[in-house]
């Protein structure tokens, strides 16, 4: 089959590898109809994500068909039409029960690597560092899906790919990311970033309820996505952001404050110069500029969520100020399984219709086009949707 | 002379004390998680021969008896005596607080000899054994847990020069 393969810093190539197979007796295997390419692929394409190794397959955000089960599969049959979450889970351990799914303890075979780094070991993602479990991932033609008794999720018919696709970790990401927010009526929510995650965490805390979102980016069709889904918005570039959101929210900050940037964001200044060097050396691996911004803008006793992806080490935190202001932290790469059901009856009542967020439909061969339009935020791009078995 | 090495490890499994424990009872089960054990037969209720597997040169073979028994609570073995490899190990089971399954310990105590084999049991569980016997009780848990133990063998990919 098909896949795009990870061969290096700045280098996706679209190979030609083996079909996979069953190994366990939990497995399916799915054929992928549709897959996305992530903000978080970013992060491996750009070489900020220890453990990667060349020839990797790529990709977590993918759909498709049902083509082979496992003995111990029983709740789906070939040919189930099929979205699939980002965290591999197992359905039986502590976390597992309590749909903590991206904590899973049983689902990454490389525990010992992320052990080492992090004390305890997360969950198994798809295509996503052997740290967090060395699985191929889904920007290919086939994938092989462990436990697939508890993550494939089955679509009802008359649904598009593209209303669904996001189901796999954006919409919920961007959903969690604003429950995460704590929001109260009359609450004022400031979120850090306009990419994909961000427009799905904009629209996602106005169904919870929240007053106002503010939204920063500096990326001009990125901000107007982000007015279309009622965000008040700010250009990093052209204003001082900290003052900005003081003086829209009375003095106060806003109630909440969210990080949907990530370990890469791009910094303003000196600080920004020398969080770039230091992470050049690795002498930190993260660039936390939008964290510490979001922290000394959140008002006193507000929430700081945080879905944006942090791999490793910080420097600067303003701890102080998150202490002294008594902020609530919360963060985490989502627990996609929980919130399936209740995501895909917003799609079904018409709430909400997720393929606003695309703006480029390629065939999976221009995988390594797509990465460098996307990186560089070329062509108005925003979010691309791959399709396999098309011509090139 | 080659060092003892002693290992300890404790994880905590979401199922009942009682089933845990009787599935280690059936020392036949070993190996379906612990990587360097290839065989246990099991002679008696006391009795039992272990094979390992793994090294280039063969097997490591001992008999090993059960020196303390106490059902859902704690098993302990050692190797008899003139064994190739002087070992010792037992594995205690505890209720979790919080109603969240058990807490599983496992001990274990290595002589290894000089001279050759010794140095192939160093091999074995030198390294670092720790990590071993963590890998292995995380298999274990797994195995109860999940029914499967998650593995990415196999796993494609599109390295170049690659056997897979
Ligand atoms: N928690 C999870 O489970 C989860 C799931 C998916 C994605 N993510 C993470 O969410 C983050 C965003 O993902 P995405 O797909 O939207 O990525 P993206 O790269 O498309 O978006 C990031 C946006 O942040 C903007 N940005 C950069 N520096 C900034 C700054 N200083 N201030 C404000 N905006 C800034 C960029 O212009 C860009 O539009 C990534 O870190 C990704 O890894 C997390
Ligand atoms: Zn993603
Ligand atoms: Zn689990």
């Amino acid at each position: 089959m098909r896949a795009v393969c990870w061969q290096g810093t700045n280098n996706v190539q679209v190979e030609t590898v083996p079909d996979p197979k069953i190994i366990n007796p939990r497995d399916a295997i799915v054929k992928i109809t549709s897959t996305a390419i992530c903000g978080s692929d970013l992060h491996l394409y750009d070489g900020f994500v220890p453990t990667m190794e060349q020839g990797d397959i790529l990709g977590h955000e993918f759909m498709g068909e049902v083509v082979e089960l496992g003995s111990a599969v029983h709740n789906l049959k070939v040919g189930d039409r099929v979205v699939v979450p980002f965290p591999i889970a197992c359905g039986g351990c502590f976390f597992c029960k309590q749909k903590l799914t991206s904590l899973c303890d049983n689902s990454n075979p490389n525990a010992f690597m992320a052990e080492a780094i992090m004390g305890h070991s997360p969950a198994g993602l798809f295509g996503y560092s052997h740290m967090l479990g060395g699985y191929a991932g889904g920007q290919a033609e086939y994938v092989r899906v462990p436990f697939a008794d508890v993550g494939p999720f089955k679509i009802p018919d008359g649904l598009a790919d593209e209303q669904v696709l996001f189901l796999t970790d954006i919409f919920p990401t961007g959903y969690m990311a604003a429950e995460n927010c704590d929001i109260q009526s009359g609450h004022i929510v400031a979120i850090w970033g306009c990419g994909p995650v961000a427009q799905f965490a904009i629209r996602s805390a106005y169904m919870l309820g929240a007053e106002r979102v503010i939204a920063i980016d500096r990326v001009p069709e990125r901000l107007q996505m982000a007015e279309q889904g009622g965000a008040e918005v700010l250009n990093f570039e052209k204003v001082d952001v900290g003052e900005a959101l003081k003086e829209m929210t009375g003095g106060r900050g806003p109630d909440a404050v969210m990080d949907a940037v990530g370990m890469e964001a791009h910094g303003m200044g000196v600080e920004g110069l020398i969080d770039k060097a230091k992470q050049a050396v690795r002498l930190e691996t993260d660039r936390p500029h939008v964290l510490r911004q979001a922290i000394l803008a959140c008002r006193k006793g507000g929430t700081v969520s945080i879905p944006g992806v942090y791999g490793g080490f910080v420097d600067s935190m303003p701890m102080g100020a998150a202490m002294n202001k008594g902020l609530t932290f919360k963060m985490g790469q989502t627990h996609v399984h929980r919130y399936l059901q209740t995501l895909l009856d917003r799609v079904q009542n018409g709430e909400i219709d997720p393929s606003f967020v695309i703006t480029h439909r390629l065939p999976l061969e221009q995988a390594p086009h797509g990465y460098e339009i996307f990186k560089h935020k070329k062509d108005n791009c925003i979010k691309i949707v791959l399709k396999p078995g098309q011509a090139a | 002379m080659n060092q003892s090495i002693k290992v300890e490890k404790t994880v905590t499994i979401d199922k009942p004390t009682a089933e845990l424990y009787r599935f280690w009872r059936h020392f036949e089960n070993l190996p379906r998680f612990t990587r360097h054990l290839k065989d246990v037969r099991v002679s008696n209720d006391k009795r039992s021969h272990w094979i390992t597997s793994g090294l280039l040169d063969g097997t490591i073979e001992w008999d090993a008896e059960i020196i303390d028994d106490r059902p859902n609570e704690l098993i302990a073995w050692k190797s008899v005596a003139n064994a190739d490899v002087d070992n010792a190990g037992s594995v205690q089971f505890k209720p979790a607080p919080g109603d969240r399954g058990t807490e599983v310990k496992v001990v274990t105590v290595y002589n290894p000899p000089a001279g050759v084999i010794g140095d192939a049991i160093s091999k074995l569980f030198g390294e670092n054994p720790k990590q071993q016997i963590g890998d292995d009780l995380a298999r274990f848990k797994m195995l109860m847990e999940a029914g499967e133990i998650a593995t990415n063998d196999g796993q494609l990919s599109g390295r170049r020069n690659s056997k897979d």
